[in-house]
């Protein structure tokens, strides 16, 4: 029922933790969903130079949501903030063979990194 | 690891006694129970009527009053559809509640197209109906009442001697979906003044497919408009060869249970208490589904707050449950019981429905309890919501966007 790779990240997680208060400017935090709707992401990436050095998550939901959100961490990371705009949903559906019950977790996995990247560049005016 | 199969609300193994006194009349006495003119259907027929027989003292009802259908789904559609078609001269007001199964709420709904009015009565935050709010609904246009005897989610019981006195005290007809209760709790029509009842076979170690309908035939002598129509097997009400095989099988078991109720709920119960201990030992935030004192032995409702349910069913592998998570359904909406007793969205996501069982061990429960706690702590690590209640933020009152 699961696919490998959305077992694999369930079991697996990559970049589970928070960043802690310091560097405050460095960090981007997106947190998107709601307790209601069964899931949650809250997704940090760390920001030097115009890259993406370090990046972290947190998510209460279903597997597909924990899988897409541990992804999301993966591939930002050494990535610059306009390259991670450009990973969409669908990619992130794609990579993990998300059946069509699931892309509602991809979709997040998108908003989450779109909003940790506008609250970082909220950080730097 | 052996499986562990805790969903024994949605279905249970068959009994291998059960099984062994089925098979020879896959066979061997193959006959059709209404040919009336040679041995084959006369061995039919006698076990049908033994088995009908083993049905109806399970419920302190005559064999005559058990009318065999597929399964429960059936029994509650002819029940309501059956009263409602021939009592609508006398009146078009059911009463039932919104925590019913689809099987009841679906022909009530149905019958709303058809003219008819229906009362959903709400219910408390441990599932139970308002008795004084039942009688208010009750109208001289009241036809049914309709409520459930243990609820399928979170096994909460009703009280069906007082409800079946309030009805008969105002001449409505009181139907119950026993499915979840037969041979499980004691159950007797006359005692508790029930005019119908549906069962079903495989919830209780008998095979799927088959299940009745009692349908009480003195004081008051209930009638019925069939939803099948065919052949007048089952006194008219229900045409349709019978399944023989099944009905022996069903028969068989409720002989068993009620030799063996007793000693099972006890032991039940006591499993239950164990797993529901066992887990507030060693985690914080649960949150107890239905009521704590009239409820099902063996049924176990828990919300884990800040974990979804799909989720921690992925980590117990191996481990059969069920979730009123949304993404468990096919609705994408959390489950309608719980939301029904004020269960917080929130929460309706993180329960777990531990349902036990006649060969459920408490080793099983044992291991159970370790892989929960085990998949919940690890899965609260990985939850922005444990951490935020860590933090002493109160999550209803963050402004979420939902989608």
């Amino acid at each position: 029922m699961y696919s490998e790779k959305v077992l694999d990240h369930y079991n697996h997680p990559k970049n589970v933790g928070t960043f802690d208060g310091a560097d405050e400017a460095a960090v981007g935090t997106g947190i998107v969903g709601a307790p209601e709707c069964g899931d949650v992401m809250k997704l940090q990436l760390k920001v030097e130079d115009g890259k993406i050095v370090d990046a972290k998550f947190k998510t209460f939901g279903c597997g597909s949501a924990i899988a897409s959100s541990s992804l999301a961490t993966e591939w930002v990371k050494g990535k610059t903030v306009e390259e991670a705009l450009s990973i969409t949903n669908s990619d992130i559906a794609e990579e993990l063979s998300l059946p069509p019950v699931k892309i509602h977790c991809s979709v997040l996995a998108e908003d989450a990194i779109k909003a940790a990247i506008a609250d970082y560049q909220s950080r730097q005016s | 690891m052996k499986p562990i199969y805790l969903d024994y609300s949605a279905t249970t193994p068959v009994d291998p006694r059960v099984l062994s006194k089925m098979l020879p009349y896959f066979t061997q006495l193959f006959g059709n129970a209404a040919s009336k003119n040679h041995g084959f259907g006369w061995a039919a027929e006698q076990a049908v009527d033994e088995a009908r027989a083993q049905i109806a003292a399970l419920i302190g009802a005559e064999a005559k009053e058990i009318v065999i259908t597929s399964g429960a789904t059936e029994s509650d559609n002819l029940a309501l559809m059956g009263v409602a078609e021939m009592y609508k001269e006398k009146g078009n007001h059911i009463i039932t509640c919104v925590t019913e199964h689809k099987a009841v709420l679906d022909p009530a709904h149905y019958l709303e197209t058809k003219g008819f009015e229906v009362t959903f009565l709400p219910v408390d935050k441990e599932g139970m109906v308002d008795l004084e709010q039942l009688e208010a609904a009750i109208t001289e246009k009241t036809i049914l009442i309709s409520l459930m005897a243990v609820n399928n989610e979170i096994g909460t019981i009703h009280p069906l001697k007082k409800i079946g006195a309030l009805a008969k005290k105002h001449g409505v007809l009181f139907h119950t979906d026993a499915t979840q209760a037969v041979g499980k709790i004691p159950l007797d029509v006359i005692d508790m003044d029930i005019d119908l009842m549906s069962m079903s076979a495989h919830k209780m170690y008998g095979p799927k497919g088959v299940g009745a309908l009692y349908v009480r035939r003195r004081k008051p002598r209930v009638r019925l408009s069939p939803i099948v129509h065919g052949g007048g097997h089952e006194r008219g009400m229900r045409s349709g060869t019978l399944n023989v095989t099944g009905i022996v099988g069903f028969g068989e078991a409720c002989r068993l249970a009620g030799l063996e109720m007793e000693a099972e709920a006890k032991q039940l119960a006591q499993m239950r208490d164990r797993l529901h201990q066992g887990l507030e030992a060693k985690l914080d935030y649960l949150y107890l589904n239905g009521h704590p004192a009239e409820r099902l032995p063996g049924l176990l409702n828990i919300s884990f707050a800040f974990v979804e349910g799909e989720s921690l069913m992925m980590g117990m592998e191996n481990i059969a449950v069920s979730s009123g998570s949304a993404c468990t359904s096919a609705s994408l909406e959390p489950s309608y019981v719980l939301r029904a007793l004020g269960v917080g969205e929130d929460l309706a996501h993180c329960s777990i429905r531990f349902s036990m069982g006649r060969f459920t061990t408490e080793e099983e429960i044992d291991r159970t309890i370790e892989k929960v706690v085990a998949t919940v702590t690890r899965l609260r690590e990985m939850s922005p919501l444990y951490d935020m209640a860590k933090a002493g933020i109160d999550i209803n009152t963050i402004q979420w966007a939902g989608h």
